[in-house]
């Protein structure tokens, strides 16, 4: 899993990172969205799709990434309002609990769909 | 003397074509993975096993009003080919309502890992029938049974576990204790237990 903190470009491109397709691959799947592309975002946005809530360190456990790391791609996604994020006490420990958003979930399976793009066009040459 | 070239049947896909599928499938992998580890979602139907507990008690009254013990066996033996049918159609309907694969990878593992001692327990039904030894099954069915979950449920939510576990003192119970408690202990292991662990699991893990 990357934990290298990969917040470069995020904007949606045309392409995977690598060679392009000769022949254009089909529309609904050009865009790919950069911003959950990264492994950990894709992994924090992956996991709270199948979950609620999930706390930072459930998150953090899950993805075996470090605090920073996992601070710092969590802020990516709730800037982008893939995720909500609300803080708590419980007791006198802070909590930070995150929740996928509407907006997030179709991020989500936009990359699904253009995941099984990719390998359907490539299939068919 | 000239040898002809040799055409492959199907012309293998240029190298960036197949680096491209091969990274779209390992995206795909990576998704499917997270999701299983992350997932509270266990393919164990917590209302099917309410409906089992509900028939286990009902068949314990009615095993113990049989004259023999194998009458009361053929009861139970009824139950334990009814169980399944139940437990699977609720699963497969859990599953499609949570629009979630029904073998995908955890359920698929709790399958494997509890049919190993279902099908020891059906053999040993057999050996101790023969045996005669109808006395000591209920102990036997528990434990094998308790052993299945308990294995199943190591890819599964906590509590899943934690039940086999409970079958499995019920089935220690079953083994040392009177016999004529066999039944009270059968109905109120596949019966209790199923009906207690099964209300918090279709409350807290998808139905």
């Amino acid at each position: 899993m990357a934990k290298n903190g990969a917040a470069r470009d995020d904007r949606p491109q045309n392409s995977m990172k690598g060679p392009a397709l000769k022949k254009p691959a089909p529309k609904k799947a050009e865009e790919l969205d950069r911003l959950i592309h990264e492994r950990l975002r894709l992994g924090i946005v992956s996991a709270l799709a199948v979950n609620d809530s999930l706390s930072f360190s459930d998150l953090k456990k899950l993805m075996n990434t470090t605090d920073g790391n996992l601070s710092v791609h969590a802020r990516k996604l709730e800037e982008a309002e893939y995720i909500a994020c609300t803080k708590s006490f419980e007791g006198r420990m802070p909590k930070t609990q995150y929740r996928l958003t509407a907006l997030g979930r179709r991020a989500l399976e936009r990359y699904l769909d253009h995941m099984e793009a990719l390998i359907r066009a490539t299939r068919e040459r | 003397m000239r040898m002809t070239s040799v055409r492959p049947l199907r012309p293998e896909p240029p190298k960036e074509l197949s680096s491209l599928h091969g990274r779209a499938m390992d995206n795909l992998a990576f998704i499917r993975n997270t999701m299983e580890a992350a997932g509270s979602f266990t393919a164990v139907s917590g209302w099917g096993m309410v409906a089992i507990g509900v028939l286990a008690i009902a068949v314990a009254v009615f095993a113990s009003m049989q004259a023999t013990a194998i009458a009361a066996l053929n009861v139970w033996l009824a139950a334990a080919v009814l169980s399944p049918i139940i437990m699977m159609w609720a699963m497969v309907r859990k599953a499609r309502s949570a629009k979630m694969p029904l073998l995908s990878g955890p359920g698929r593992k709790f399958v494997l890992s509890f049919s190993p001692p279902m099908f020891v327990g059906a053999l040993l039904t057999f050996v101790l029938y023969r045996a005669g030894l109808v006395e000591a099954i209920p102990g036997v069915w528990l434990l094998l049974y308790g052993t299945g979950v308990v294995a199943g449920g190591a890819f599964s939510v906590k509590i899943v576990p934690v039940m086999g576990l409970c079958f499995m003192l019920a089935g220690v119970i079953a083994l040392f204790a009177p016999v004529a408690w066999n039944h009270a202990i059968l109905g109120a292991a596949f019966g209790g237990l199923h009906i207690a662990f099964g209300i918090p699991i279709a409350r807290s893990h998808g139905g």
